[in-house]
């Protein structure tokens, strides 16, 4: 397989999909605070 | 007004601007401009007159970037990088802009000073060099996706549905 980052889309795309990833991530954190 | 706060706020902004700025400089530009400079035997402007003023300017602005923010978090610094409370948004930012500024000192610029012959390599350890640079600055502008976005929702978590 090849690696991502050898391309800039590749490299965009994957952090387009980490901040989703941590978007969520971060949601779970806040919600386990205040609930 | 309190001073430090808002000075340091700004500081991070334009050290910042000028941190990314430069790495995008470096990975929408350069890395593409080296390669058709190799081709015509142009390359040499860029490495020797370009690339280390452009990174002179890229590690002190991380360092400065860094340094302004965690002043700017001040005694909320560990809540914040322990995910803690309501500082886990900023939290997960301030992780990726550590990561970054990490990938800055321990990879990119030990390497590109064997790239750039400012530190004795064989062409072997340059050709080595020249992958770990490549990817490490890669790694950071794939980081920078998600830090910009957490350095603005920490600032502004109404809107990010924080």
């Amino acid at each position: 397989m090849k690696n991502p980052l050898d391309s800039l889309w590749g490299t965009v795309i994957s952090g387009l999909v980490l901040t989703i990833v941590l978007y969520f991530v971060a949601q779970k954190l806040v919600v386990q605070v205040f609930a | 007004m309190d001073y430090v706060p808002a000075i340091m706020r700004w500081l991070h902004l334009m050290a910042g601007v000028m941190w990314i700025g430069l790495l995008y400089y470096f990975n929408f530009v350069q890395v593409a401009a080296l390669k058709a400079a190799a081709a015509d035997n142009t390359a040499g402007g860029i490495t020797k007159h370009v690339a280390p003023r452009a990174l002179f300017y890229f590690r002190w602005a991380a360092l400065v970037t860094w340094l302004a923010g965690a002043a700017l978090l001040g005694g909320n610094f560990v809540a914040a990088f322990t995910l803690h409370a309501n500082f886990a948004v900023i939290g997960i930012g301030a992780w990726l802009g550590t990561i970054m500024l990490l990938n800055v000192w321990g990879l990119i610029w030990p390497n590109q000073k064997k790239i750039l012959g400012i530190k004795p390599a064989t062409d072997e350890e340059k050709v080595k060099a020249r992958r770990i640079a490549f990817l490490a600055s890669r790694t950071n502008t794939m980081l920078s996706i998600p830090m910009l976005f957490f350095m603005a929702a920490g600032a502004h978590s109404a809107i990010y549905g924080f």
